[in-house]
């Protein structure tokens, strides 16, 4: 049964809002989580990949969740040079994500979290200055719950942000226009991701295929916002499909977007924190963002309950939570943001060259230090951002 | 005036997450856009992966 009052309220069940809860359970205070689905885990939004330390970081991961793992990447170029790139150990998954989120989430109801799904929050409850708690439709019936804190992990839209006064606002280069297909009778090797970059494949972003075992696959693409008003992702993953695979059956099919923005500096208000892709959280170079959201979510849960401890909920007692959070991966992902920026200038022209001189590299001898190397001679300011990344300063 | 076509939308939130004046209201299954807010800049409209939002005009 749902209660009047909860020391912190989720609003939202995916990897963020659960990694949350469960540091905040953890500490004995008591939350809930709002989804406003009927399901934990559908639909599944999401490319799925995520790299090896970013999954090992939290959990050992369960056979259940890895619908493959991966060694390698190939990647495409514009006139359709390959490059593959062998990392020689296991280097990142691709999760079955359906039962991924819905076991966090049962993680965070064994530390004594409550989930409420179907529930749509709609406003939230204010004390003068301080935000405390929601109003949420709950099985048709819209109920007033209280709470110390509110944690936004609503996603993209991140509507307790708007409501809440944190500017949330994406701009249209930094918005992927994101569509994908989980496809089956695909043969594909198993423990490689393959990447298609060059503006005739997906302009401002990439087109990917992720194994998702025997037959299986996520084809998907995202193409930037400054991009997307010519030609939906849509038609361009269409277009592809039809050309590439033209034998595969689709079984599902995802839309939505994808931040790749800097982190919000301020993800924070009055009893408000704001995590995961609510507060940009994505790696702007790659899209990804089941880790660091579960990071960002993790960080929250331990401020939040210091904030508990401390009966202090205002945005000074928060102000630990970006902090912490640039630190352990913010700082990173405002470089990935620059490389970004970078690599979007190269073009069709550079992407195939650099393809070119890396294709000429012995298979063994190839690393993402010599497609780098070959990168830089096309934009040498890509070094400097690079470098920065890898010695993390 | 935007349009939208409601039995071909996802639901995924995109448009939402773009527009200036957040005219957008979205649901599990619902979605509409406040005619008085919005401003028609169209933004949703050139967003949507799957061309969900028209522009009737």
């Amino acid at each position: 049964m749902i209660k009047n009052h909860y020391d912190v309220i989720v609003v939202g069940g995916g990897p963020a809002g659960s990694m949350a809860a469960i540091e905040i359970s953890k500490a004995g205070y008591s939350v809930c989580i709002f989804e406003k689905d009927r399901d934990i885990g559908m639909p599944v939004r999401c490319g799925e990949a995520i790299g090896y330390s970013g999954l090992n970081q939290f959990f050992k991961p369960k056979e259940s969740w890895i619908a493959s793992k991966l060694n390698g990447v190939k990647l495409i170029g514009p006139n359709g040079i390959d490059v593959d790139v062998d990392f020689k150990t296991e280097t990142g998954y691709i999760l079955n994500r359906r039962v991924f989120d819905y076991d966090l989430s049962k993680i965070a109801v064994e530390h004594g979290s409550e989930v409420f799904t179907k529930s749509y929050v709609k406003n939230l409850l204010r004390d003068g200055d301080y935000v405390r708690g929601v109003v949420v439709d709950y099985l048709g019936e819209e109920k007033k719950i209280y709470s110390k804190i509110v944690i936004g992990a609503d996603g993209i839209e991140s509507r307790v942000g708007r409501w809440a006064g944190i500017n949330t606002l994406v701009k249209m280069k930094d918005m992927e226009s994101c569509m994908q297909y989980s496809v089956s009778n695909i043969d594909i090797k198993q423990s490689q991701m393959i990447m298609y970059v060059g503006s005739n494949h997906a302009p401002g972003g990439y087109l990917w295929i992720f194994p998702k075992g025997k037959g299986s696959a996520n084809i998907g693409i995202g193409i930037s916002g400054k991009y997307s008003k010519n030609k939906s992702a849509k038609k361009y993953l269409d277009e592809f499909v039809n050309k590439e695979f033209p034998n595969i059956s689709i079984l599902t099919t995802v839309c939505g977007g994808v931040v790749c923005a800097k982190p919000q500096k301020k993800p924070i208000a009055n009893g408000v924190m704001l995590i995961g892709d609510a507060a940009h959280q994505t790696n702007p170079m790659t899209g990804g963002g089941i880790a660091s959201g579960m990071k960002g979510g993790q960080i929250a849960g331990q401020v939040a309950a210091e904030a508990l401890s401390n009966n202090d909920y205002s945005i000074a007692a928060f102000e630990k939570y970006p902090k912490k959070m640039f630190k352990s991966f913010g700082n990173n992902h405002n470089r990935f943001y620059r490389i970004k920026e970078t690599i979007n200038q190269l073009a069709d022209d550079d992407l195939n060259y650099i393809a070119t001189q890396v294709s000429r590299v012995p298979v063994n001898k190839r690393s993402l230090s010599n497609i780098f190397k070959h990168a830089v001679y096309k934009k040498p300011s890509l070094i400097i951002d690079v470098l920065k990344v890898f010695a993390g300063v | 005036m935007i349009k939208i076509l409601e039995n071909k939308c996802d639901f995924c939130g995109t448009c939402v997450s773009v527009c200036p004046v957040d005219c957008i209201e979205l649901k599990e299954s619902n979605i509409s856009i406040d005619d008085d807010l919005c401003i028609d800049c169209k933004l949703c409209v050139y967003i949507c992966p799957i061309e969900v939002l028209k522009d009737s005009d």
